[in-house]
């Protein structure tokens, strides 16, 4: 039972992390490239931009969510199987979600290198 | 030396090079220095910034769920409080490349972070590094190999549609 909460608790992150960041991705693509923001409009826009997009506000929760999650799941299990299975899956997920929602061109070269480090991650914690 | 290669294209040219490769690199899309920069901010303060806070909650000690206040003071503690600091730094980097470049691209480019980590736990913390590690380290490094010699930028409507809201100027006439 103790193992199907500490599940739950990564499949939880996984999701929440995922969102939030293809939330925060699509938010700063709406805000546009903030170096040449600055230089243009000044610091005080970008961060008005940014703080006021509602993409960045849900992605932020999102990331939240996923934060209260791995302190939830670190609390039934261990931190050597949840760090790195939420951190490598949460690469292939990504990988997917940016895809599917941002209509990202995931071609061999990123699916290779999301699969690669997601394995890292995992041998790291071993 | 890669991408300078690429940066010595006349746009012009890069615009119509056979190589899809030259194409998606040429213009905005380039990743210049000062992107690399960004990218090193992401990865140097996510995982200096971890390491700190690591260190420096060490040093306050336990926290018990009967003394929750106790988490307020621990930002008093100098490593805990640089390490906030960094992971602010980290978040506003993370948005700025997130700004000019994929998910898929700043997730893989800034995990160089995880070997940075280990680095650090062996010449730093004196941990020992197993030999399943230094493989993790050489997969890690392989896969921001991948990501790095693509394109930052594939296309993407959202931006093209956000370029043309926020900067009338430049549109072709």
């Amino acid at each position: 039972m103790k193992q199907a909460y500490t599940w739950s608790a990564i499949a939880v992150i996984v999701l929440a992390s995922t969102t939030g960041d293809v939330l925060l991705s699509r938010a700063m693509k709406q805000v546009g490239d903030v170096g040449a923001l600055w230089r243009r409009s000044g610091l005080w826009t970008v961060l008005a931009r940014v703080l006021r997009n509602p993409n960045f506000l849900l992605g932020v929760l999102a990331m939240t969510v996923a934060f209260y999650s791995l302190l939830f799941g670190l609390s039934w299990g261990d931190v050597s199987l949840i760090a790195p299975a939420s951190a490598s899956l949460t690469f292939v997920t990504n990988a997917i979600a940016a895809k599917m929602f941002l209509h990202e061109r995931v071609d061999h070269r990123r699916w290779m290198a999301a699969v690669l480090v997601a394995g890292g991650v995992v041998l790291l914690a071993a | 030396m890669r991408f300078l290669g690429v940066r010595a294209l006349a746009p012009e040219v890069a615009h119509h090079h056979p190589n899809k490769r030259f194409r998606n690199l040429s213009g905005k899309n380039r990743v210049t220095f000062r992107k690399y920069l960004v990218l090193a901010g992401v990865t140097l303060c996510a995982s200096i910034g971890d390491s700190l806070l690591s260190r420096g909650m060490k040093q306050v000690g336990g926290i018990s769920l009967n003394h929750l206040p106790d988490v307020i003071l621990a930002v008093v503690n100098p490593s805990v409080a640089l390490g906030i600091l960094l992971l602010l730094g980290f978040f506003a980097s993370y948005m700025t490349a997130l700004s000019w470049a994929d998910l898929t691209y700043v997730l893989p480019a800034t995990s160089l972070g995880y070997v940075l980590l280990t680095l650090i736990a062996k010449f730093y913390l004196h941990e020992s590094v197993t030999t399943w590690r230094w493989i993790g380290i050489v997969l890690i490094s392989a896969g921001v190999g991948f990501v790095t010699q693509g394109p930052a930028l594939t296309h993407h409507p959202a931006k093209a549609q956000a370029n043309q809201e926020y900067e009338p100027a430049r549109r072709e006439p």
